[in-house]
């Protein structure tokens, strides 16, 4: 009885000595991360992946515990794992989403079971206007935002006619519509191929019929590497422009010279110039030995966000850490970065070019084609 | 549309069912011979192309990247069929299914894991780069119509091997008959990995061809593995002439109905009403042609029933 009394004694005060000597910063949290490892679209999970950790492991809070799931880019699977997730995990945060229609089946649900989601990719116009909620915080973009950035790049250079061209799902159409939205002038043809189409040829060569002066596409993964190499090698000299995804680093080492002057919008560049940025690129390149794409970026600043609310509130307090997140009081790697009422970002959007530095295919900025971007679904959200 | 850009799109049609054609021949073969349903062929497919791409960057040559997609393509089918495909020809559709289904996943994991998962890079070589102009004025690229003139050859090349030489007769032998030819001596589990390593070897080349002008990526295969087996449906199962008249008619139905489509309901619809139709009853063309097809030929244009 002594005994037991004497170890209870003992581990209380080894308890509390413990309570005592840790430090009074940061608290911890744990992360679900829900991403795509695996299949096609594995390249893009894995960058945000390794960003997001990274930010992590900087901020040196060891109470952060992430832990990582594939969704197999299938929303089914990716539904049980957020249940799981939230369930017998017991986790406080969850992010790592790619996809529009993954980041739709999943994201309502954690939310209103008063889980926090930041999404380091994909946002879908329904989460951002009328299904928008106050728990939802997208530190990547709107869907719309580089292509109404691209629309006013358009005007600006006075393109009179444009030949579009998507694959034939939501987000494919989301992006058209982005475009459409600030661009002015004509619209020689719009085409909506097969999701996951690989041979272009046919649309390659209406678009060496049409009259227009420049080709906007979305075509994202191994789409846009199958376009570019086509429509290289088909003697079209139409310009081509189109939203980042199609020319991100992981993408433009398959593209290779096919590439090279292409036109293409983005929030991120490596080259953009400022202290966090240039730390961002090396750090990551000296850690994973390959340059890192917009997506590490972004989940990177995912993983800011999350430890810059942490220093500020604690995680279990909602609405302390809520408000900690809407500060959004960190270094962003694209420089200036604030929510909007939304809680979507405010960004420059950039215009890129791809050019050649030494062997390596890459992005270089080459102005802002819009300032201070917002999204459109502000007014229609209420929290 | 005009007659220039109607038959550019013609020659486009002729591309993607040479290229179904090599696919589907192997499979066709292999389904004909050993009554085996082989998901893996968009695997061999994709291995084809890795090895294309992998040994064009260490060596800088196409061409013998191209003979390295024939050399893994071929290993490597021959390797599955002695260790796993063996076991299951006297099995149930079903327990293949499954079988060549794990090796999908077992290969797509194997080749991420080797090549890691960013795409690779593979590009048309200069001689075959750019585009030339037709008799007409047309402009085609260069590569396309050599890939149409090697996937005619390769479909003479089969023509021959199957009706003249000694190893067709049996292939034929073995497609009417497994038991009696075993039964005559031949070596009958020589014989399926021969016939499996060669549809392997055509999956494969098929796979290094189409990979430079797409994306070479894994699980690249299995989207070409689902217009195979429409192929294969269509022509006939079994048969190689059945394969190439599918090919070809699953290749121009696509690309014609993805044009045409469009354009024709725009005829009597607004705009942007005529596309959204037009788009997606292209994506169903070739699914509408198959399932009209087997209403009238149940067993497919040139199969046996």
């Amino acid at each position: 009885m002594i005994v037991k009394k004497l170890i209870a004694a003992a581990s209380l005060a080894a308890l509390s000595a413990a309570g005592l000597s840790a430090p009074a910063m940061a608290g911890g949290a744990k992360v679900g991360m829900i991403t795509t490892l695996s299949g096609g679209g594995a390249a893009l999970g894995i960058d945000v992946r390794d960003g997001f950790m990274m930010a992590i492991e900087q901020s040196g809070n060891k109470d952060i515990e992430v832990i990582v799931e594939d969704s197999q880019r299938k929303p089914d699977v990716a539904v049980q794992l957020a249940d799981k997730m939230v369930q017998s995990d017991k986790v406080d945060v969850l992010t790592g989403i790619i996809w529009s229609n993954i980041a739709m089946a999943v994201v309502p649900a954690v939310t209103a079971q008063g889980k926090f989601y930041i999404s380091p990719n994909a946002g879908p116009s329904g989460l951002a206007g009328k299904g928008c909620h106050k728990n939802y915080f997208n530190v990547s973009w709107q869907n719309d935002d580089f292509n109404e950035a691209a629309g006013n790049y358009a005007n600006d250079e006075g393109i009179g006619k444009v030949f579009l061209l998507a694959p034939n799902y939501p987000a494919g159409k989301d992006m058209i519509a982005g475009f459409k939205r600030t661009y002015k002038g004509e619209i020689s043809e719009e085409v909506y191929t097969k999701l996951g189409q690989t041979d272009y040829a046919a649309e390659i060569a209406q678009i060496r019929a049409s009259d227009a002066d420049l080709v906007y596409f979305f075509l994202p993964g191994g789409m846009g590497i199958s376009f570019m190499k086509q429509y290289a090698g088909s003697g079209v000299d139409k310009p081509v422009m189109g939203p980042a995804f199609s020319f991100d680093q992981g993408i433009l080492g398959a593209i290779g010279d096919a590439a090279l002057g292409v036109k293409n919008t983005s929030h991120w560049s490596k080259d953009l110039d400022n202290a966090a940025n240039k730390a961002f690129v090396k750090d990551f390149q000296d850690k994973y030995g390959r340059l890192p794409s917009l997506y590490a970026a972004q989940g990177f600043d995912a993983g800011l966000l999350l430890v810059s609310a942490l220093e500020k509130a604690d995680i279990k307090d909602a609405d302390a850490f809520r408000a900690a997140l809407e500060e959004a009081d960190f270094d962003s790697v694209r420089g200036k970065f604030k929510f909007s009422p939304n809680h979507h970002p405010v960004h420059d959007i950039y215009m890129r070019e791809v050019v050649k530095e030494g062997d390596v295919v890459t992005n270089r900025v080459i102005g802002v084609a819009s300032k201070d971007h917002t999204n459109i679904y502000n007014a229609e959200c209420k929290m | 549309m005009s007659l220039l850009l109607f038959i550019e799109q013609v020659l486009n049609g002729l591309q993607f069912g040479v290229m179904l054609f090599l696919m589907a021949a192997g499979l066709t073969l292999i389904f004909g011979v050993m009554g085996l349903i082989n998901l893996a062929h968009g695997s061999l497919y994709m291995i084809g192309a890795f090895a294309a791409a992998a040994v064009s960057a260490a060596t800088g040559s196409f061409l013998l990247g191209l003979a390295a997609s024939l050399a893994a393509a071929a290993a490597a089918g021959a390797l599955i069929e002695v260790v796993v495909i063996r076991r299951l020809y006297d099995k149930d559709h079903l327990d293949q299914v499954l079988a060549t289904f794990a090796l999908i996943l077992i290969f797509s994991e194997g080749t991420r894991w080797v090549f890691g998962s960013f795409p690779l890079y593979l590009d048309v070589p200069s001689y075959l780069a750019g585009s030339v102009t037709l008799p007409g004025g047309i402009e085609y690229p260069l590569y396309r119509l050599a890939i149409i003139a090697i996937g005619l050859l390769v479909a003479a090349g089969l023509f021959a091997l199957i009706a003249w030489t000694r190893i067709g007769i049996q292939i034929r032998a073995g497609e009417s008959d497994r038991e009696m030819i075993a039964v005559l001596g031949v070596n009958i589990s020589a014989l399926y990995t021969i016939v499996f390593a060669l549809g392997a070897a055509l999956a494969g080349f098929a796979g290094a061809l189409i990979g430079a002008i797409q994306s070479v990526q894994v699980g690249m295969g299995e989207p070409v593995l689902i217009l195979a087996f429409v192929v294969i449906v269509i022509g006939g199962i079994g048969s190689i002439k059945g394969a190439l008249v599918g090919a070809i008619l699953v290749g121009l139905t696509d690309t014609l109905g993805r044009t045409l489509l469009p354009v024709a309901f725009d005829t009597f619809m607004t705009a942007s009403a005529a596309n959204a139709v037009g788009s997606a009853l292209a994506s169903m063309s070739i699914y509408i042609l198959m399932a009209v097809l087997l209403v009238f030929k149940p067993t497919g244009l040139f199969g046996s029933a």
